[in-house]
């Protein structure tokens, strides 16, 4: 088998069983986790910082060890106490982390070396890799002559030219502007759909999680706070960490009275109210702005254009303003009286 | 502008003055010395013509050399050690190896004497075991051991400071590439520190090469640079070719320096 050929393999699939991470100053970064990871899926894990995130990628990575009676299996098999320069995980890290001794193609093609690849299998497999990640004419530029895009591109070569079993990349765009990290997103997806590995992408950044992730680990304290699809996690959050770190998210406190809910701004139609809740969410696109009066009544504390939408502010009685988004042909201002409704299929009812 | 440079002109004007009197009419009127003996401006080819002054040159880079090399491969291991590791007594170590920066060269020649000399503990012990007193303190390796034992503090504390800033994901990032624990070395620390050893062993290349109060001390049987000159100076009363060989030395030193400097700079640019 040419070592340069594509064939893949069966794509890894990584079990953590109870890993749990106490550090050596007795830290609990980590409380135990249990948690399978599909072959071939993007998994994100996110959270805050000090969430546990990172400490669980690098355990993973075989950069740090669970605390006893904690098992890490690659394909089923205990890879807990293997180092990770026997793991064949590729990573990236935030801060690029590239050998500032090396050119472009040295960083890329530094892993072959050490596996002991011909000059020439070498040689064309860094080509390969300069063309996947289009930065072919960098080849023999120093890396202090890159900016951090491409350097971040340089470091997602390195870590694929080898191969790796899994790719785990540890908040990678977070060190890059916004439209930079908008365009390498989207790249990083095309690439991850195309390569078929297995990946896990650390990140403190809800929309980059959104985009890139099969599924999405919130993390909070040291612990699993919510597993599941972008489409769970923003509409069936598991409580109110999770509702509240993923997207925007509205509450109004109140009471149910017979399928309503009696809020300080109004009543509430809410048919599937669960008895006794004291508390209701919902996202900003489920408001919508009555013609009449709504549901709720409010007054206009703040307005912030967007360009193709306006963000409002709406003082609604309760100790917080509701976050809602308009059209911009609607000509609103600061101070104005409107009623609102909301859908309410979109509640979600967490009380704590 | 034009009054600009004037003033400028004028605030150089102590420095200039302070160089002038200190520096370079001492040099000058040395390097007039120098030529001022029975053969001339010759005296500055006896370094390379006369035998005994070539062999003293040449003992003299060499143990500077040997003192360099050996002082970066101890110092490189120890400081990084110290840096990464924290353990209890730590900071009384850093500090003990950083002890000999206050001792005269005499001193330190005075600790070799008392370890390797003729009633020395290597000498007691090794007689002890084996029957034979082990002597070395007036050779070059007890010379070399004095000149790497003060040239270790200097050395230690740049790599420490070096070491602190390497990056830890530069590491990670070999390793997850497969890379042992060697090759991390040679691939990601050595190069990472080679600043610090260029400029602490530049340091410690031209401090050895004008050490003198621990050769005074040990060179009995040895003839460095540092020594010739005083023996010239002192006990010859051979002044011109004492000043021809203090300039050389000054020369050979300086040299070394600059392209230690030159290197070092090229490898700061490309590190970044």
């Amino acid at each position: 088998m040419s070592q340069t050929s594509d064939a893949r393999e069966k794509p890894l699939s990584i079990v953590l069983e109870k890993c749990a991470k106490t550090f050596a100053d007795g830290t609990r970064a980590l409380e135990p986790v249990d948690l399978a990871i599909n072959g071939g899926e993007t998994i994100v894990f996110l959270g805050p910082s000090g969430c546990g995130k990172t400490t669980t990628l690098r355990i993973i990575a075989g950069l740090e060890q669970p605390d006893a009676g904690g098992r890490v299996l690659f394909d089923g098999e205990d890879v807990t106490n293997l180092a990770i320069e026997k793991r064949n995980v590729g990573m990236v890290f935030q801060s690029y982390a590239l050998f500032p001794n090396m050119t472009v193609a040295g960083n890329i093609g530094y892993g072959l070396r050490i596996k002991g690849w011909s000059k020439a299998d070498l040689a064309k497999r860094v080509t390969e890799m300069l063309a996947l990640m289009r930065i072919e004419r960098l080849a023999d530029r120093a890396i202090d002559q890159l900016s951090g895009g491409q350097r971040q591109r340089v470091a997602l070569a390195r870590a694929l030219a080898v191969r790796p079993r899994a790719l785990l990349l540890d908040e990678p765009l977070t060190a890059l502007d916004a439209r930079l990290r908008e365009d390498l997103r989207v790249e990083i997806d095309d690439l991850l759909r195309s390569l078929n590995i297995t990946t896990i992408y650390v990140t403190h950044d809800q929309a980059e999680a959104m985009a890139l992730g099969d599924r999405i680990v919130v993390m909070q304290q040291g612990r699993v706070a919510q597993i599941g699809t972008p489409r769970d996690i923003y509409q069936q959050p598991a409580n109110a960490f999770v509702a509240e770190f993923v997207g925007t998210m509205n509450k109004l406190s109140g009471r149910v009275e017979g399928g309503i809910f009696v809020t300080a701004g109004g009543r509430m139609p809410w048919p599937e109210a669960p008895a006794g809740a004291t508390r209701v969410m919902f996202r900003p696109e489920d408001v919508s702005i009555a013609v009449s009066d709504g549901h709720l009544n409010g007054t206009i504390a703040s307005l912030f254009f967007l360009g193709d939408r306006v963000r409002l502010f709406v003082d609604v009685g309760d100790a917080q303003p509701i976050v809602i988004e308009a059209s911009n042909r609607r000509k609103l201002s600061r101070g104005d009286r409107i009623g609102l409704s909301v859908d309410p299929r979109s509640f979600v009812a967490i009380d704590h | 502008m034009r009054r600009d440079t004037s003033l400028l002109f004028l605030l150089m004007l102590p420095a200039a003055a302070f160089f002038t009197a200190f520096f370079l009419l001492p040099v000058v009127h040395l390097a007039l010395v120098g030529a001022s003996g029975k053969d001339g401006a010759a005296a500055y080819s006896a370094i390379v013509t006369d035998a005994n002054y070539l062999r003293a040159l040449i003992a003299t880079l060499g143990i500077s050399a040997a003192t360099t090399f050996l002082t970066l491969v101890i110092s490189g291991f120890a400081g990084v050690f110290l840096q990464r590791n924290v353990f209890p007594g730590r900071s009384a170590l850093v500090a003990m190896l950083t002890l000999p920066l206050a001792f005269p060269g005499v001193v330190v020649g005075f600790m070799v004497i008392i370890l390797a000399g003729r009633q020395g503990l290597i000498g007691t012990i090794s007689q002890a075991l084996t029957g034979e007193k082990v002597v070395f303190a007036y050779s070059m390796a007890g010379l070399l051991m004095g000149y790497v034992y003060f040239s270790i503090p200097r050395t230690i504390l740049t790599v420490m400071a070096t070491a602190e800033k390497l990056d830890p994901k530069l590491e990670e990032a070999a390793r997850s590439l497969g890379a042992s624990t060697l090759r991390v070395v040679l691939d990601v620390i050595l190069p990472g520190l080679k600043p610090a050893f260029i400029s602490a062993g530049a340091i410690c290349f031209a401090t050895a090469m004008g050490a003198f109060g621990t050769a005074f001390t040990l060179a009995t049987r040895i003839d460095v640079l540092p020594m010739v000159i005083y023996t010239e100076f002192t006990l010859q009363a051979n002044i011109a070719v004492a000043a021809a060989l203090s300039l050389v030395l000054g020369l050979v030193t300086w040299a070394a320096l600059a392209v230690a400097r030159t290197a070092a700079g090229s490898t700061v640019a490309a590190a970044g």
